[in-house]
């Protein structure tokens, strides 16, 4: 019905607005592009052909399509209707659901109540505002006129069927052109963020060709129309190292992996070490892409790389400062003093073995025993604190009488303490070490003894001194006794001689006078006795003249005479004057002298007198057999050999020594003419020692004897 | 004592040549006297002095062809009397042959040093003063 009722009206208002008017509203809604420009045409449209005189139009934001806004108004001043909005959430609304349908909605008639709205007024129209599809969930708009004609609802239902779609097919436009310019926009933002990181980004295909890179990665890897030669080999060898990297894992997981890629700086041509970030992207439209990250860690290597070469040498000076410390502990135990440091409070922070063992006790050592350590312990302090409190002083030392506490005897100690100061010049520690005196005084003790010791020896010395002065004149005098005597002796012995040879001279001239017959012819008897006599006075005088040799070379008077001769000729000479005796002998006597013997020099006439000792005693001993005379050089030591070997009658062990003493002979026989009086050997012996030479013999008993005279080629005193 | 001749010795000295005149100079008789002996037995004529002094005017007196020695005299003593003959015109050609008793080294030095010709060591037998005289004579 009241449909009908409706078309009636509309069928009555139909010649007020004529086609043409209608036109001209098609027209100009369809000339403008803006929203609030059709919807004020539509507004306007609406005053003119049917006389409203208020209206406004309501329409949803492009972006809130919720929430519907006055665009254009007719009538009513736009600040009336600023603020006012209709929310189509607000269910509860009116309006709200005014706006649901097609059809107007009048309120202000048949007792409806009209809501507030800016027209203010007590009739409103409320027509929606749809597209042509009326798919969409909200109206694009609220057309609001105050009226409740009839005509001009049915006429504003033709205004809103016509302004509906044009409204909502604006607002897409608008919609989509601002959607358009946000994604511009958000993908020059994400162009600028991803161009703003320092890292290089890259995304490629699966094919590893670039897709996207940023200026970091365009720098390192694509190469401009004017790079240099250089700049291009190396974005080239980059290209090469970065799809090689990537193909080695290529698309095998979806999951991202890091791989560390060395890439060439195209600038300077430098190594960069970078860490590559690849993460596989899989977009339905876009394909399988890989998107690379690549973190500079050149720096970042260099860093560590330093980092870890410091923290080397940061233990090794550790391990220096540990084997120091070491050292140091080991120096300072291995020192025999006690060596204590203390801090600025007088505590001993420190030790070595031997401070141990006086400032330290055990728990199982005795109540005495710890007793003295803190004894000791007190006294040390007090030494110490007093360097403490002399502030201009570096070191102090001084005596402190400390007891051993393991064997309670006193320990002397000379403590010598010096400051340890800081840069800033506080002290901050002091180093003491103690010197054990014990030893020094004792050493004292015992320099004083050996001073003592010392000053009674030099007594002793001065007095033996005196003593040996007293004996030295004694002895002087004694020896100057004794040169007398023995000048004396030798005295005698010539006046003795003398004497001696005086009566022998006339016995052995008369002798010899009667055997000659002088005095006429001797009985064979006579002749007998007399010879006997003759030959004693011999041997008395041989005893003489050996007597006088000996005192004389005792007494020093028998001279040297060197002379340089052949031993050659001594021998011959010696072999001549023997010869009676060797005749009488019956005895083979050869000699055999050594070519090489060189000229001697020497006493001649002692030589001779020794060879003619050596060869008569020969042949007095030799009963049969032969005698023979060698000589012989011994170059080595320079020295001349005279030797005589027999085959008599030898000389026992015994008495090989025996017969070179005085007065020694075995056999006394008178009937010796030449020397011998058992003094011949000792005399020879004497005699060879002035030559600087010596005799040795050799025998065998019963086999016979060698008397060998060593003697210098050439006799070196005066 | 004065000189003795000889009447004609082993030698065989011409009786018509008078034979040397030798000088023995010696303190002890046994000695002198036994020289004597032996020289008169060998043919020489033989003048005798007991002491320095009496061989000095001996020697001067006498004018011997050679004179005997010994060294150890009282008085003066022989190698003064040595000395002195040798110092004298009269003496000085006169061989004079020391003989002594003593037998330390620095005697015969003495003896030549004080102008003896010769120098014999006691004991001497009388053939060897004998020889010693004769060969003087010859030279």
């Amino acid at each position: 019905m009241k449909r009908d009722a409706a078309t009636r009206t509309s069928a009555r208002r139909r010649e007020k607005v004529d086609a043409s008017e209608r036109l001209k509203l098609a027209e100009a809604l369809l000339g403008s592009d803006d929203l609030a420009t059709c919807a004020q045409h539509a507004l306007d449209w609406l005053g003119r052909t049917l006389g409203v005189t208020r209206a406004v139009c309501l329409v949803g934001g492009a972006d809130t399509v919720t929430v519907l806004r006055p665009v254009a108004t007719l009538g009513i001043r736009e600040r009336a209707v600023n603020g006012f909005a209709l929310d189509l959430e607000a269910h509860n609304d009116p309006l709200v659901a005014a706006t649901i349908g097609l059809g107007a909605s009048v309120f202000g008639r048949n007792g409806r109540a009209v809501p507030t709205t800016p027209l203010g007024s007590e009739r409103l129209i409320a027509v929606p505002l749809q597209g042509r599809h009326t798919l969409e969930e909200y109206p694009v708009g609220l057309l609001l006129i105050a009226s409740t004609d009839a005509d001009v609802e049915a006429e504003a239902r033709r205004v809103a069927s016509l302004l509906g779609p044009r409204l909502t097919s604006l607002r897409s436009a608008h919609r989509r052109e601002a959607n358009e310019r946000r994604i511009l926009r958000e993908r020059t933002l994400l162009y600028n963020i991803i161009n703003a990181v320092t890292d290089p980004i890259l995304l490629t295909d699966t094919e590893g060709r670039i897709t996207v890179a940023n200026a970091r990665a365009e720098a390192l890897l694509s190469a401009g129309e004017d790079e240099s030669e250089g700049r291009r080999r190396a974005i080239a060898l980059n290209n090469m190292l970065f799809s090689s990297a990537l193909t080695r894992r290529a698309i095998e997981g979806a999951e991202p992996w890091r791989h560390e890629l060395l890439l060439v700086d195209p600038v300077d041509g430098s190594d960069l070490l970078f860490e590559l970030l690849s993460t596989v992207t899989v977009d339905p439209r876009e394909g399988t892409g890989i998107v690379s990250i690549l973190r500079n860690v050149t720096d970042l290597r260099r860093a560590t790389q330093e980092i870890e070469e410091n923290y080397r040498k940061l233990r090794l000076a550790e391990a220096d400062a540990r084997a120091e410390r070491d050292r140091l502990d080991l120096i300072i135990d291995s020192v025999a003093d006690p060596i204590l440091v203390t801090d600025s409070n007088a505590n001993i922070v420190m030790m070595n073995a031997p401070a141990e063992r006086l400032f330290t006790a055990d728990l199982e050592a005795g109540a005495e025993a710890r007793r003295t350590v803190q004894a000791n312990d007190a006294h040390f302090s007090s030494f110490v604190s007093n360097l403490f409190f002399e502030p201009g002083a570096m070191r102090r030392s001084g005596s402190i009488a400390l007891v051993d506490p393991r064997t309670g005897a006193p320990l002397p100690v000379e403590a010598i303490s010096g400051k340890i100061v800081s840069e800033h010049g506080e002290v901050t520690a002091i180093v003491t070490i103690l010197h054990d005196k014990t030893q020094e005084l004792e050493r004292d003790r015992l320099y004083e003894q050996l001073k003592e010791a010392s000053s009674e020896l030099e007594r002793k010395v001065r007095e033996a001194t005196a003593e040996l002065t007293r004996q030295n004149e004694l002895l002087r005098r004694s020896h100057f006794e004794i040169e007398q005597a023995s000048a004396a002796k030798s005295q005698f012995l010539a006046n003795m001689s003398h004497e001696f040879r005086t009566p022998l001279n006339a016995i052995l001239g008369y002798t010899s006078m009667l055997l000659k017959g002088v005095t006429g012819e001797l009985t064979p008897h006579q002749r007998r006795n007399l010879e006997r006599v003759d030959s004693n006075a011999h041997h008395l005088l041989a005893i003489i003249n050996d007597i006088l040799d000996i005192s004389r070379i005792e007494a020093g008077k028998m001279p040297l005479t060197l002379t340089k001769f052949d031993l050659k000729d001594l021998v011959a000479e010696v072999l001549a004057e023997v010869e009676p005796i060797i005749s009488r002998s019956r005895l083979a006597v050869t000699s055999h002298l050594a070519a090489d013997v060189p000229p001697l020099k020497t006493d001649r006439q002692k030589v001779k007198q020794i060879v003619i000792n050596f060869l008569t005693n020969a042949i007095k001993f030799t009963p049969q057999g032969s005698v023979e005379v060698r000589t012989e050089y011994v170059a080595a030591r320079d020295q001349i050999v005279i030797a005589v070997a027999d085959t008599g009658i030898g000389v026992s062990a015994e008495d090989r020594e025996r017969i070179f003493e005085d007065f020694r002979q075995a056999d006394n026989s008178p009937t010796r003419e030449y020397t011998g009086a058992g003094l011949g050997l000792a005399i020879c012996r004497r005699l060879a020692g002035m030559l600087d030479g010596n005799i040795t013999l050799e025998s065998e008993t019963g086999r016979g004897s060698t008397f060998a005279l060593f003697v210098p080629r050439e006799v070196r005193r005066a | 004592m004065s000189p003795r001749r000889a009447a004609g010795g082993k030698d065989g000295q011409p009786a018509a040549e008078k034979p040397p005149l030798i000088l023995i100079v010696d303190d002890f008789a046994d000695n002198r006297e036994m020289y004597t002996q032996f020289l008169e037995f060998s043919g020489f004529r033989v003048a005798e002095a007991q002491n320095g002094h009496e061989a000095l005017d001996k020697a001067f007196d006498l004018q011997p062809d050679l004179i005997v020695m010994d060294l150890s005299l009282p008085g003066l003593d022989g190698w003064e009397a040595t000395r002195r003959l040798k110092a004298d015109g009269r003496t000085r050609t006169i061989p004079v042959i020391a003989l002594t008793g003593h037998a330390l080294a620095g005697h015969s030095k003495g003896a030549m040093d004080a102008g003896c010709d010769a120098f014999i060591t006691k004991p001497c037998l009388p053939e060897r003063l004998m020889e010693e005289i004769k060969s003087m004579l010859k030279a």
